[in-house]
């Protein structure tokens, strides 16, 4: 009896959070609504028994959403980081559009005669997910750990203010290096 | 709670968001959409996983959604900082050109 409930207090605090992200009049506003949306996710992934998956979804999106908090009142100061704003185009298209992946998704739900469950679940899950990732599906482990690491270096590269080519010139070659604070090691 | 229910809540998740990831002007809005699209995927393939095949596999699969949802985000901050650095530009309207 209690799950059914669960299930349905959280599935419609997840939508109705997810869809206030785009009615609120503030991007503070909205960036916890997404909060709110992605721990009601979590806790729905953790009735689904993937405990593992919904603490780390939990965690990971709460995190997520201050630095964004935080990111937009950085670079977008009280306007519209905090105060009221609406920022749309082309409204109708994109209602029309996303309400059209609604029913066709709906219909491919409704219509799809799905198979019965194959199996049971392990009885530590995870536990099972642990010893996947460090036996038969290792490389899914070392792809994802190649991917976040190049994630890191472009995400730098991007975001930095100043690079060596700031410094040192197109070529690496310009010595004393450009600084606009002189001073260091040697010099 | 059935496969279906929570399939139905998945897409309903995933068409909000791909509502915000068309129609928002702000990069952070749409970054936003995106995010919202890809809690909906996390929920579908949790209820794939549970309703027909509960084996390891499909939780590594959640992971790997976690994880380009991670990289999403640091690419998309990235990205967005340095628009802002070189443009003073916050809307994509005016940083339509980088899809030339």
């Amino acid at each position: 009896m209690l799950l059914p409930v669960a299930f349905w207090v959280l599935a419609v605090v997840a939508v109705l959070a997810g869809a206030a992200v785009f009615m609120v009049d503030s991007m503070a506003r909205a960036s916890y609504s997404l909060a709110v949306s992605f721990v009601a996710v979590g806790l729905l992934v953790l009735l689904l028994r993937q405990h593992y998956v919904g603490v780390v979804t939990i965690l990971m999106m709460v995190m997520e959403m201050a630095v964004m908090a935080v990111y937009m009142v950085m670079f977008m100061g009280m306007n519209p980081a905090l105060m009221p704003m609406s920022m749309v185009h082309d409204n109708r298209h994109a209602l029309a559009v996303s309400i059209g992946v609604f029913v066709l998704l709906a219909a491919g739900v409704l219509l799809v005669p799905w198979p019965a469950r194959r199996g049971g679940p392990p009885v530590d899950v995870t536990a099972a997910l642990g010893d996947g990732l460090m036996g038969p599906k290792m490389l899914v482990m070392s792809a994802v750990g190649g991917v976040m690491a190049v994630t890191v270096v472009a995400g730098v590269v991007l975001a930095a203010h100043r690079t060596r080519y700031d410094r040192f010139g197109d070529d690496l070659r310009r010595r004393p290096a450009d600084d606009p604070q002189p001073g260091g090691v040697g010099r | 709670m059935t496969l279906q229910t929570v399939l139905l809540v998945a897409a309903a998740l995933f068409s909000v968001g791909l509502y915000g990831a068309l129609s928002q002007q702000a990069v952070v809005m749409v970054m936003m959409g995106l995010e919202l699209m890809l809690n909906g995927l996390i929920l579908a393939a949790a209820a794939f996983w549970w309703f027909l095949a509960p084996d390891p596999s499909g939780q590594v699969l959640l992971l790997v959604i976690i994880v380009a949802m991670t990289v999403e985000m640091a690419m998309g901050f990235a990205v967005a900082t340095h628009l802002h650095r070189v443009r003073r530009a916050d809307l994509t309207d005016l940083a339509a050109d980088l899809s030339r």
